[in-house]
């Protein structure tokens, strides 16, 4: 008979107590599984939606908050810069031959779902679905948006005039979370508000024409305009710029746009209190340049040394009011700085968690002992050596913890399983179940030597009985 | 084919004195041959198996069972000599409580290094009329059933010889002598040797040689 199989009778003979220290040995295991499986899916997560442009160029500020603003859309934005700045990264502007795409956003509206829930607003160009990728997959090839069937891109509304530029202008593209959370479908007239909280002055309707397919990233819960609308919605045009230098506030953005401007506007909207009013667009040109801002440029270079010489000629140079960031750097500082420590500190925890059930595997098999010393010397009368029995009790020891640590791996995975649905609904982020870390490889025989360690006591003591004592209960 | 030679065997009590066990200037057993040794309770009897068997070491003399002085070997080399020669019947059955009556006579086999011979086990649990209670623990089995399996473990691996303490001191009366004709039976059939320990009357009469331990153990005489 296999000693493993005398191991697993010992086992089954007391077992209650060898279920309970396995089942803290699975809990423990399960903790720091989860641990391990969550930092990864994050970090990954935030390195992803990270991808696709090299540069983030927007106000002057924190760097930290640039990037969580304009990526991950947390926080809020920073001060905008003129448009004119926006105007240097194309056609023949200053920095147009290092740059392949620049990509301007405008931030500071939200859409109030019928639900209560708030999205972002994210004004922009077609270009940021033509031309950025949110990615790549495994064999290097970028991964591209894609609209779901029915649905389509934001038009270039700049190339169009009359009404099919104001009805170009007037368009929106959703989310895949966004969209289903809020019920949100091709065709459907959405308000933005103004201000990132659900209470604000709500604007002109724009026209759902696409849902995005799920990317995994944080714009899967946003809302995106055409740029071209958000600049004609009501307080969104700088009425000059001394206005704007007045309102100068590094990190100050609850509002992206010259409100002097909208005092002065002669709108009987004053009345509405935030209630939804469509009324007909009276724009059918585009808003003059020199009253636009934007909040942020995404930049896309076309060499590899394109973001250092943008770097240095943005945030080195004299007198600009923008600065270059590089969000992978940003996020690499975050995750070493603050997420990286913490990770560390629970993994510590969870290990000491294993640690304690391995402690509770060896006095559990220890205070078995003194009941077994009859078994033992029944196994040394039919031959087994000190050797042999010491090993069985190793490998019962080891049987304890290895069960309790699958048993522990397929609980973290059962219950990322259970959370997966709930977490991709809410954040867009998916958490495959199957999806595993290799420190769950190195855990196993880590465990197996922790239960040899555990084990050692309890094996001397079966090495050392005295077989004609424990036979016969007396010398 | 066992020969036991000056064999002295003592313990040191715990205020350092030494008390003296035994003392036994020779006994000789012959290939298959039956053999009883009477003794008073606290006479050594235990302890003089259990030197045979290799699972006491001796302070001087020689025992030899088919040309192998067990006390010369290693105490690794005594464990596998005895799971491979040597069968064992206990007082007290000694049977593993988590296990069937057929993993009870595996176990038997467990620790002789050799393949295990699983139609063997089944073989001689029906020999023992046990056929029927093969997934059995020893709490499902009576008494009489437990010393027949205890039996069936002893003679799984063919010993030359069988050692028996006192195997029907726990079984009642109606039943006693249904383990001794089945020890006898057996032994003589697969030609194994048996030295049976008792301090009973009825079983020592049915043997042709009874060895009285006052008689051979010169610390008992004394």
């Amino acid at each position: 008979m296999p000693f493993w199989k005398i191991a697993w009778r010992n086992i089954e003979q007391r077992a209650l107590a060898s279920s309970l220290t396995a089942l803290s040995m699975a809990l423990g295991v399960a903790v720091m599984i989860a641990v391990i499986v969550i930092h990864s899916v994050a970090v990954r997560q935030f390195e992803q939606d990270a991808q696709g442009y090299n540069l983030i160029v927007g106000g002057k500020g924190g760097a930290l908050q640039l990037v969580l603003s304009t990526v991950y859309y947390l926080g809020q934005p920073l001060y905008p810069i003129p448009y004119s700045y926006y105007e240097k990264f194309i056609d023949d502007g200053e920095f147009a031959d290092l740059t392949e795409v620049a990509v301007p956003e405008c931030l500071g509206d939200s859409y109030v779902a019928p639900n209560g829930e708030v999205f972002r607003i994210v004004a922009t160009t077609p270009e940021l679905f033509d031309k950025i990728h949110y990615g790549n997959y495994a064999d290097g090839t970028p991964k591209r948006y894609e609209f779901q069937p029915g649905g389509r891109n934001l038009k270039n509304a700049l190339s169009l005039s009359g009404e099919e530029f104001e009805e170009a202008a007037f368009e929106a593209v959703v989310g895949s979370v966004a969209a289903a959370r809020s019920g949100l479908k091709v065709g459907d007239k959405i308000n933005p508000t103004h201000g990132l909280g659900a209470e604000g002055h709500k604007h002109d309707a724009f026209t759902v024409v696409g849902i995005l397919k799920p990317t995994g990233t944080a714009n899967d819960r946003a809302v995106f305009i055409n740029i071209e609308g958000f600049y004609l919605l009501e307080g969104h045009a700088l009425s000059g710029h001394d206005d704007h230098e007045a309102a100068a506030h590094a990190g100050e953005a609850d509002h992206e746009h010259d409100h002097e401007a909208e005092d002065a506007h002669d709108h009987d909207h004053e009345d509405d209190d935030g209630h939804d009013h469509e009324h007909a667009h009276e724009h059918h040109e585009p808003l003059p340049l020199d009253q636009r801002e934007v909040t942020s440029i995404l930049v896309l270079c076309k060499s590899a040394l394109g973001p250092t010489v943008l770097d240095t000629a943005i945030n080195k140079g004299e007198g600009h009011v923008a600065q270059a960031v590089a969000p992978i750097r940003e996020v690499t500082r975050l995750m070493d700085g603050i997420v990286g420590p913490i990770r560390l500190i629970l993994l510590v925890l969870t290990v000491l968690i294993v640690i304690v059930a391995a402690i509770s595997i060896l006095v559990s098999i220890y205070n078995s002992m003194s009941e077994r010393s009859h078994d033992i010397a029944v196994m040394r009368a039919l031959g087994a050596s000190r050797s042999a029995v010491m090993n069985i009790v190793l490998v019962e020891s080891i049987l304890l913890s290895l069960g309790g640590g699958l048993l522990g791996i397929a609980l973290a995975h059962g219950m990322i399983g259970v959370a997966s649905p709930y977490v991709e609904a809410r954040t867009g982020v998916t958490l495959g179940w199957l999806q595993f870390e290799w420190q769950e490889i190195v855990l196993i025989p880590a465990l197996v030597v922790l239960a040899s360690l555990v084990g050692f006591l309890p094996a001397v003591s079966a090495y050392r009985t005295d077989v004609a004592k424990a036979l016969t209960g007396s010398r | 084919m066992l020969l036991v030679e000056n064999v002295k065997k003592s313990y040191r009590e715990p205020d350092g004195s030494t008390l003296a066990i035994l003392d036994i200037p020779r006994l000789a057993v012959d290939a298959g041959e039956q053999l009883v040794i009477r003794g008073r309770s606290g006479g050594g009897k235990t302890t003089f198996l259990n030197a045979i068997a290799g699972l006491a070491s001796v302070d001087a003399g020689r025992i030899v069972l088919d040309g192998t002085d067990i006390t010369r070997i290693p105490e690794v080399g005594r464990d596998r000599f005895r799971a491979r020669h040597i069968g064992f019947v206990f007082q007290t059955f000694n049977l593993l409580a988590g296990f069937t009556a057929f993993e009870n006579v595996l176990l038997g086999m467990t620790f002789t290094g050799q393949p295990r011979d699983s139609k063997r086990a089944i073989n001689l649990l029906g020999r023992v009329e046990l056929g029927h209670r093969l997934s059995h623990k020893p709490a499902a089995l009576s008494v009489g059933e437990q010393q027949r399996v205890a039996v069936a473990r002893a003679l799984v691996n063919r010993p030359m010889l069988l050692l028996a303490d006192e195997p029907t001191a726990n079984i009642d009366p109606a039943h006693q002598q249904q383990v001794i004709d089945l020890l006898r039976e057996v032994c003589r059939d697969e030609n194994v040797a048996m030295l049976l320990v008792t301090h009973a009357d009825e079983v020592s009469n049915q043997f042709e040689r009874v060895e009285h331990l006052e008689e051979l153990n010169r610390v008992v005489a004394e």
